[in-house]
């Protein structure tokens, strides 16, 4: 129990350790790599809960995809020319209503379902395994929402295409 | 033991074990690869190889190790210290931890995780930020245009290997590594025989993924002097070494499990199909390799030109007779025991042969170009690999629903995918029409 204790703590310190960093770094490489840092923090936490499928999931599409692919974006940027910019879009304010409003919003979930037996349990009782689980919830209940969601990612792939084909 | 330990920590031992076995033996099992590769290449090119550090070169990867220990570290002036710094061991990591859920034999495992072959995958995946980093912290040209094709390299072929082991997997209906040779043990056969365009698409892919030849574009001499690790020496420079030979050892064992049977001995199931008859030597074979492996060395012993020499090689031939009796040994011990040494044997012949393939792969195709490798995987193996998912499905449609027993199942499919496969070929020989945006260099 202490080691599952330490091991959030641990898990949770790096991903806002990280996060801070991130936003603070002026090298935006370094930025990178700190975000990349919180997301594998995140992704301690989520294979913690016993939610195997969506710890690998974060791995695979947050950490292995889409941030290579960032990274892969910086590299192609000039830095030197970058860092003499403005680094900061300047909208303090709106993101301090937002950042209050977001952990309103966390508190309000905690204060609804608080008293909750479930609250405190994690899913290694449940009878059908967590990727079972999602398969059957994904590809039966929810199947039209997920078929559109792939459609509209499919539109805005070809658009991208298209924008990108026109510039050639 | 259960005296000897609290039972709070008892459930971790045994896994610690294997991780600090794991870490210790996998660079020298990397040496020794890099060796077999050596040994390899200069046979196929008609020379000796290493000769003089031990008898045969045996004794060349522990004298490469020690020389790499000793190499001056370099750092150039205008890199990010840190970055650079952290590069190399980002990619070691990765490379190690990845080992965490595969199972060498049925007893050796550190944790079957139930979505085993997506942590495997995930996780190596991750050894593109030692490489990415690392080339952009060098701050050189050559580096930076390294980790480039590299990261673009991997986005693409990653998605042609992982399409070609969804069809295994769709066979197997499940993630834990177990399960998947459980699955391959109760039907019967491996399923590089039910899948083998699957197959064939993910040993192009795993051979792009680790960046070796003829897809070694990222460290492509002839180009870009070493690629991302042209400002790497010394120690550093070895961690990438390591973690590119962990990789391949990886991407090996995913292979293996997934379409060579994993542990299982050839004809595991013959007495099941032919009942009253039995394949029982099998179980001999590996004892006969050792043995044969031992007689060679006693053979040559006395041939050698020194005397330490002789005696060196005397020693190999010792322990290839010891590894021989202990797996004769294995035979009489109780089931389990045998199981997990036999399995362990027979998983690492398999690992070493698919190795073999690439290194044959290595010395056999000249290097392609990086619009060719581009194409090759977009407009080739990609859609074979949709494909080939599609009639895997269809196959077990025919199977399950129509009742088609699944030799003549698959065969039709696989057949149907092959026809695919030529049409894509003769679509891709065609010259193109304009110019591809997709095509320009990197």
């Amino acid at each position: 129990m202490i080691l599952n204790q330490i091991l959030f703590y641990f898990f949770a310190l790096l991903a806002i350790g990280s996060a801070i960093l991130m936003v603070t770094r002026r090298n935006i490489v370094h930025s990178a790599v700190f975000l990349i840092s919180t997301l594998l923090a995140t992704a301690g936490i989520f294979l913690q809960l016993q939610a195997e499928f969506l710890f690998v999931v974060q791995i695979i599409l947050y950490v292995g995809g889409i941030m290579v692919l960032f990274v892969f974006v910086i590299m192609l940027v000039n830095l030197d020319v970058a860092l003499r910019q403005i680094q900061f879009n300047r909208q303090k304010y709106v993101a301090a209503v937002l950042a209050v409003v977001l952990t309103a919003q966390v508190f309000f979930a905690l204060w609804v379902v608080r008293g909750d037996p479930n609250l405190t349990k994690s899913a290694d009782k449940m009878p059908v395994r967590n990727t079972e689980a999602i398969g059957d919830a994904i590809f039966q209940h929810y199947m039209l929402p997920f078929e559109i969601a792939s459609v509209l990612l499919l539109v805005a792939m070809i658009g991208a295409v298209v924008m990108a084909k026109r510039r050639v | 033991m259960g005296h000897l330990i609290p039972s709070s920590i008892a459930p971790y031992v045994l896994p610690v074990v294997y991780a600090v076995v794991i870490v210790a033996v996998l660079p020298l099992l990397a040496g020794y690869i890099v060796l077999l590769e050596r040994k390899v290449m200069a046979d196929m090119q008609a020379r000796l190889g290493p000769m003089r550090v031990g008898p045969h070169g045996l004794l060349q990867p522990i004298a490469d190790a020690v020389k790499l220990l000793l190499k001056e570290d370099i750092i150039p002036a205008n890199a990010d210290k840190l970055m650079f710094w952290m590069a190399p061991l980002v990619s070691v990591t990765m490379a190690l931890l990845a080992y965490a859920a595969l199972p060498i034999g049925p007893a050796f495992q550190i944790a079957d995780l139930n979505v085993g072959l997506l942590f495997i995958l995930g996780i190596s995946s991750l050894g593109i930020y030692g490489i990415v980093l690392g080339g952009w912290a060098s701050n050189s040209h050559y580096s930076l245009l390294g980790a480039l094709r590299s990261a673009a390299q991997l986005v693409s072929y990653e998605t042609a290997a992982g399409l070609g082991l969804v069809s295994a997997l769709l066979l197997a209906g499940s993630l834990s590594m177990k399960e998947i040779v459980q699955a391959q043990y109760d039907q019967g056969t491996w399923f590089i025989f039910s899948v083998p365009v699957g197959f064939f698409i993910y040993m192009v892919g795993s051979i792009a993924e680790t960046n070796r030849a003829p897809f070694d574009l990222p460290e492509a001499e002839s180009e870009l002097v070493a690629g991302y690790m042209t400002e790497y020496s010394g120690f550093r420079w070895s961690l990438y070494f390591l973690a590119e030979y962990a990789n391949m050892i990886i991407v090996a064992g995913i292979a293996t499990t997934l379409f060579l049977g994993g542990w299982l001995r050839p004809f595991a199931r013959w007495h099941d199909h032919f009942p009253g008859t039995s394949l029982e030597f099998f179980d001999v074979i590996p004892s006969l390799v050792f043995l044969a492996a031992a007689a060679y060395c006693f053979y040559l012993a006395p041939k050698q030109p020194v005397q330490i020499q002789k005696i060196v090689m005397a020693a190999f031939g010792a322990a290839c007779l010891l590894l021989a009796g202990a797996m004769a040994a294995a035979l009489f011990a109780s089931p389990a025991v045998m199981a997990g040494i036999h399995g362990a044997f027979w998983f690492m012949a398999k690992v070493v042969a698919y190795l073999y393939g690439f290194l044959w792969f290595r010395f056999t195709f000249p290097r392609y170009r990086f619009d060719q490798l581009m194409r090759l995987g977009w407009r080739f193996l990609i859609p074979l690999a949709l494909v080939n998912v599609i009639d895997v499905g269809i196959a077990i449609i025919l199977r399950q629903e129509l009742g088609w027993s699944p030799f003549w199942a698959m065969l039709l499919m696989t057949l149907v995918t092959l026809g695919v496969a030529m049409w894509l070929a003769s679509e891709g020989a065609k010259p193109a029409t304009t110019l591809q945006p997709a095509d320009t260099e990197i």
